[in-house]
C-alpha cells in the first residue's frame, strides 16, 4: 500500500486570543489520496479552513499548531518555518483562494500574475514562461489567451478571475490543491463551470483536491470522500455515497435536511390566491441610471412587470447584475423608477414623496442580506428593534417595552437579549433581530434581500422556518430576493427570474421549475448543486416516507 | 422556537463570554505602562490647575528679593527667574492658563467642525461642496499665520488666543467628521433607519452622530496637545497672556533671556509642553484604537 498523499494526523490548532490559546482544531485526522477529491464540509467556525490554512502553512500570525502532524508525501511539514514552505507552496501544494476579487493583484496584468509563479520556482526563460503562460490561460478557457494576458483583474468578470487563479494554481502541475470555497463568491451558473474546470483539470493531471466547502450540494456532487467538521472536531468521514446515504452522526443528518438544494421537499402551500387581492403590483417598471459624465444611459432594470397575492411569497431569482437589486429598492421606495408603476396594496409607491413617502413606508419594510452591516453597533437590542415605533406617533414608553419584548419573543430570542449589543449575537441571532425590527411596525408586505444567503445552512433552515412560521400567523407578503434556486424552489409560491435586467420567466414555482420558458432559467436550475447525486433524492424520500 | 434559536451552531455561548468578562483589577493590570504614564501626567497637570496651592508655597508671580536666577536647589526645585519667582511655582500656577486655553481652543474646533463635517456630510450636494471648498481655504494659509491674523482682529489675551487657534484647527476636525459620517451614511443600518420612517434629524441623532465621533474624539486630544502648543508659540511670540501671567509659552520666552546662565528656565518649561502634548497623543491613540 503507498503512502497517502497528505496524511493529517491527530492535528490540533489554536489561536491565541487576549492572553489566551483557544483551540479550533481538535485532533483532526484524515487523509486525501493521490487523484483524489476530498471535501472538508462544516458551518462557519467549524475549523475547516484553518485546518486547510494549516497544510500550506499559511496560518494568521497567532495560529499555532499545538500537537499532531501534517504529512505531505510521507514528510511531516506541520512545524516548517515559512522559507522552508516556499519550496513547496505552488510546485506541490497550491492553493485556490476564497474571493476572486481581492486575490488577484490590480495593478498587474493578468499574464505577469500567473507568469509570477513559474519564474518564482524559476521555470524556464521569459519565453518559455511566455509560451506556458498562454498555455496555461488557454487551458482555463480564457480566450484569446493573448489579449487576456495583457488585460488588468479590473477587465475581467468574477468568474474569469477564478479562471486566473485556478490557471495559477496549476501552473506547475502540483500533487494537491487545496480550494478554499472556490465558487462561493460567484454566481450559480458561474459556480458550475468552475467547478468543472477544477474537475477536468484533476482527472487530466492526476492531481488531488482538497476542497473546502459549507454547501453539502457541492461536496455531494464533486468529492469521493467526505470530511465533515463541526466546533473543530471530526464528526464523520468515509465515501460521499456512504455518507449521504447513511449518515452516521446526527449532525451530518442535520446538514443534511437543512441545506435546501438536497431537500425537495416542500411545505404544504397554500393555492396562489385566484382573487384580485394583491399585496403588490408592479407594472412595467423600468430604471435606467446615468452612464458616468455621458448621455448614455444603461438600463438596469427593463419592463418588468409581476403581481403578488395577498399572504403569499413572490422571488425574484437572478444573478448579480440580474437587475433584481434595483427593481426591489424601487418596490421599498429608495429608488424613484424611471418608468412603470409599483403599487402597494393598491397605492402608486412612484408618486409618493417626502412626508407622504416616509408615512407610507410603515407598511413595507426591508430585512437586508448582512446581518453585520444592517445593525447599528452602538445600539442594544431592545433599541434596534424599538426604534421605528419612535418614528410614528411613539406609544407610551411601557407599550414599547411590550411590543419590543413581545416580538423579540415572536422570532425566537429570549429575552435576556434586549440589553445586549449586536456584536453578541451570532449571524441568525443577528437576522433574527433585523427581521423583529422590520416587524414591530405590523408591515403587510416584508421584502428579504438575499436574507439567508449569508447564513450557514442549519441556520438558513431555521431562518426560513421562522418567515414561514410568521407569514401564516401574520399574514404577511414575501418578496424573496435570492440567487438560489433551491432557497426559493423551498419557499415561495410564484418566482420571477431576471437576467440582465428582463423578465425571462414568470409564474408558479412549479410551472417554473416544471417547464421553464428560457433557456437561462432552464441553465440555472441544472446548475443546482446536488443534483447529480442520486442517492439524496432515495434518502430524502425515504425521510418524506 | 427558543430551545432551537439555543441550539443555533455558530452562535457564540454569551453566558460563557459574560462570564469571562475580567473583572476592572485584572482590566487595569492590562492597560498599556506608556498609557497609563500619560494619564498620570494630564492628571497631575490638572491638579495644578485646580489647586496650585497644594502643590507648591511660593507665588507663581511674587519674586523673592535677592533669590533671583538661582540654580535648582533643595529650596527651589527648578531654580528662579530673574525676578527672583520660584519656577516650578510658576509652572504649576501657569498650568491653569495653558490648560484652560488649550481647552477653550479643542472645545471651538471640535463644536464648530465637527457641525460643519455633519452638515457636509450628511446634506452631500451644493451645502457640502461649498463647506469644503470654505475648509480647503482655510487650510490653503499656514496655520500660524492664520492664528496671528485672528488675534489681529480680537486682540490679545489668554481667550483671544484660545479661540484663534482653536479656529485654525475648525478645518482639520470638519475634514475628519465629513469623512466618518459619509462612511456611516453609506452603512446598512442608516438606510434601515430611513426605511423604517425615520426623518433625517432623527437618524442623524441616532446612528450618523454617535458611529461617526470615535475618531473625531481622538482628534480631539491629538488636538488637545497642539493646541497647548501652539498656545505656547503665541505665547512666546508675545501674542498671549500679558506678563506677569505664567502661561507656559511665555516662560519659555521669558526663560530665553538667560540662556547662558540659566538654562534651566528655557529646558523645564518646555520640558513640561512636550510631556504633556506627548501624553496628550498617547491618549489620542488609545481612544482611536477602541472601536465599537
Amino acid at each position: 500500500m503507498t503512502a497517502p498523499l497528505l496524511e493529517i494526523d491527530d492535528l490540533a490548532i489554536s489561536y491565541k486570543v487576549g492572553d489566551h490559546d483557544q483551540r479550533v482544531v481538535h485532533g483532526v485526522s484524515f487523509r486525501v489520496d493521490r487523484g483524489e477529491v476530498v471535501a472538508l464540509v462544516g458551518e462557519s467556525g467549524s475549523g475547516k479552513t484553518t485546518t486547510a490554512q494549516a497544510v500550506l502553512g499559511l496560518l494568521a500570525g497567532n495560529g499555532r499548531i499545538e500537537q499532531g502532524a501534517i504529512r505531505l508525501n510521507g514528510i511531516d511539514i506541520a512545524h516548517w518555518p515559512q522559507k522552508r514552505f516556499d519550496t513547496i507552496r505552488g510546485a506541490v501544494v497550491a492553493l485556490i483562494p476564497q474571493d476572486p476579487g481581492s486575490s488577484l493583484n490590480p495593478v498587474r496584468t493578468i499574464g505577469a500574475q500567473v507568469a509570477e509563479v513559474l519564474q518564482i520556482h524559476g521555470r524556464g526563460d521569459r519565453r518559455a514562461i511566455r509560451t506556458r503562460t498562454l498555455d496555461l490561460l488557454t487551458r482555463v478557457g480564457l480566450l484569446p489567451a493573448e489579449m487576456r494576458a495583457d488585460q488588468y483583474p479590473h477587465e475581467l468578470s468574477g468568474g474569469m478571475k477564478q479562471r486566473v487563479l485556478i490557471a495559477i494554481a496549476v501552473a506547475l502541475n502540483p500533487d494537491l490543491i487545496v480550494a478554499d470555497e472556490p465558487t462561493s463568491a460567484l454566481d450559480v451558473t458561474v459556480q458550475r463551470v468552475i467547478l468543472d474546470l477544477i474537475d477536468e483539470l484533476r482527472r487530466e493531471n492526476g492531481t488531488a483536491v482538497l476542497l473546502v466547502t459549507h454547501d453539502l450540494g457541492v461536496a455531494a456532487d464533486r468529492a469521493n470522500r467526505l470530511v465533515v467538521l463541526q466546533g473543530g472536531r471530526i464528526q464523520e468521514q468515509g465515501a460521499v455515497k456512504d455518507v449521504l446515504a447513511a449518515p452516521q452522526s446526527a449532525y451530518t443528518r442535520r446538514l443534511l435536511s437543512d441545506a435546501p438544494s438536497l431537500t425537495k421537499v416542500r411545505p404544504a402551500r397554500r393555492a396562489p390566491g385566484s382573487g384580485e387581492d394583491f399585496a403588490i403590483v408592479v407594472e412595467r417598471l423600468t430604471h435606467d441610471f446615468p452612464v458616468g459624465g455621458t448621455a448614455k444611459r444603461f438600463r438596469a432594470v427593463d419592463d418588468v412587470s409581476f403581481k403578488v397575492c395577498r399572504g403569499t411569497t413572490h422571488a425574484i431569482v437572478g444573478e448579480s447584475g440580474s437587475g433584481k437589486t434595483t427593481t426591489i429598492r424601487g418596490v421599498v421606495g429608495f429608488l424613484k423608477p424611471t418608468a412603470g408603476r409599483i403599487r402597494i396594496d393598491g397605492e402608486d409607491m412612484t408618486t409618493l414623496k417626502g412626508e407622504a413617502l416616509r408615512r407610507f413606508r410603515r407598511n413595507i419594510q426591508l430585512v437586508y442580506q448582512n446581518p453585520f452591516g444592517s445593525l447599528d453597533p452602538r445600539q442594544t437590542i431592545s433599541q434596534i428593534v424599538e426604534e421605528p415605533l419612535l418614528n410614528f406617533a411613539p406609544p407610551p414608553k411601557a407599550e414599547r417595552a411590550k411590543k419590543v419584548a413581545d416580538m423579540l419573543h415572536r422570532v425566537g430570542l429570549p429575552e435576556t437579549f434586549l440589553g445586549r449589543h449586536p456584536r453578541a449575537l451570532s449571524g441568525g441571532q443577528r437576522q433574527r433581530v433585523a427581521i423583529a425590527r422590520a416587524l414591530v411596525l405590523d408591515p403587510r408586505v416584508l421584502v428579504l434581500d438575499e436574507a439567508v444567503s449569508a447564513l450557514d445552512v442549519t441556520v438558513q433552515a431555521q431562518i426560513l422556518a421562522l418567515l414561514d412560521e410568521l407569514q401564516k400567523a401574520l399574514g404577511l407578503t414575501y418578496l424573496f430576493v435570492s440567487h438560489d434556486l433551491a432557497v426559493v424552489q423551498q419557499i415561495s409560491d410564484t418566482v420571477s427570474v431576471m437576467y440582465k435586467g428582463r423578465q425571462v420567466d414568470g409564474g408558479p414555482v412549479d410551472t417554473v421549475f416544471a417547464r421553464p420558458n428560457s433557456d437561462y432559467t432552464r441553465e440555472l436550475i441544472d446548475a443546482i448543486p446536488g443534483r447529480k447525486a442520486p442517492m439524496l433524492a432515495l434518502s430524502t424520500a425515504s425521510v418524506r416516507g | 422556537m427558543t430551545s432551537e434559536t439555543h441550539g443555533e451552531s455558530g452562535a457564540p455561548d454569551i453566558a460563557a463570554i459574560e462570564a469571562a468578562q475580567p473583572g476592572w483589577l485584572v482590566r487595569l493590570r492590562r492597560v498599556p505602562l506608556t498609557l497609563a504614564l500619560a494619564w498620570l501626567v494630564v492628571f497631575i497637570v490638572l491638579l495644578w490647575a485646580v489647586a496650585p496651592g497644594l502643590f507648591t508655597s511660593y507665588s507663581g508671580t511674587v519674586g523673592v528679593p535677592g533669590e533671583q536666577l538661582r540654580p535648582p536647589s533643595l529650596e527651589h526645585m527648578l531654580g528662579t527667574d530673574g525676578l527672583g519667582r520660584d519656577l516650578y511655582a510658576r509652572i504649576v500656577y501657569g498650568a491653569v492658563h495653558s490648560l484652560s486655553g488649550a481647552f477653550v481652543a479643542v472645545t471651538v474646533g471640535l463644536l464648530s467642525g465637527t457641525l460643519l463635517g455633519l452638515i457636509a456630510g450628511a446634506r452631500g450636494g451644493w451645502t457640502d461642496a461649498a463647506i469644503m471648498r470654505l475648509v480647503d481655504s482655510m487650510l490653503a494659509v499656514p496655520s500660524l499665520l492664520l492664528s496671528l491674523s485672528i488675534i489681529v482682529l480680537l486682540g490679545f489675551g489668554t481667550v483671544e488666543v484660545a479661540i484663534a487657534v482653536g479656529a485654525v484647527s475648525v478645518a482639520r476636525f470638519a475634514r475628519l467628521a465629513r469623512s466618518e459620517v459619509i462612511r456611516v451614511r453609506h452603512s446598512d443600518y442608516v438606510e434601515a433607519a430611513f426605511g423604517s420612517g425615520g426623518t433625517f434629524w432623527a437618524v442623524l441623532w441616532r446612528h450618523i452622530l454617535p458611529n461617526s465621533l470615535t475618531s473625531v474624539i481622538a482628534l480631539a486630544a491629538l488636538q488637545f496637545g497642539s493646541a497647548i502648543l501652539a498656545i505656547s508659540t503665541l505665547g512666546f511670540l508675545g501674542y498671549g497672556a500679558p506678563p506677569p501671567t505664567p502661561e507656559w509659552g511665555l516662560l519659555i520666552a521669558e526663560g530665553r533671556n538667560y540662556l547662558s546662565r540659566a538654562w534651566w528656565l528655557t529646558a523645564a518649561s518646555g520640558f513640561v509642553v512636550v510631556l504633556v502634548v506627548l501624553a496628550a497623543d498617547r491618549i489620542s491613540k488609545a481612544i482611536g484604537k477602541t472601536t465599537p
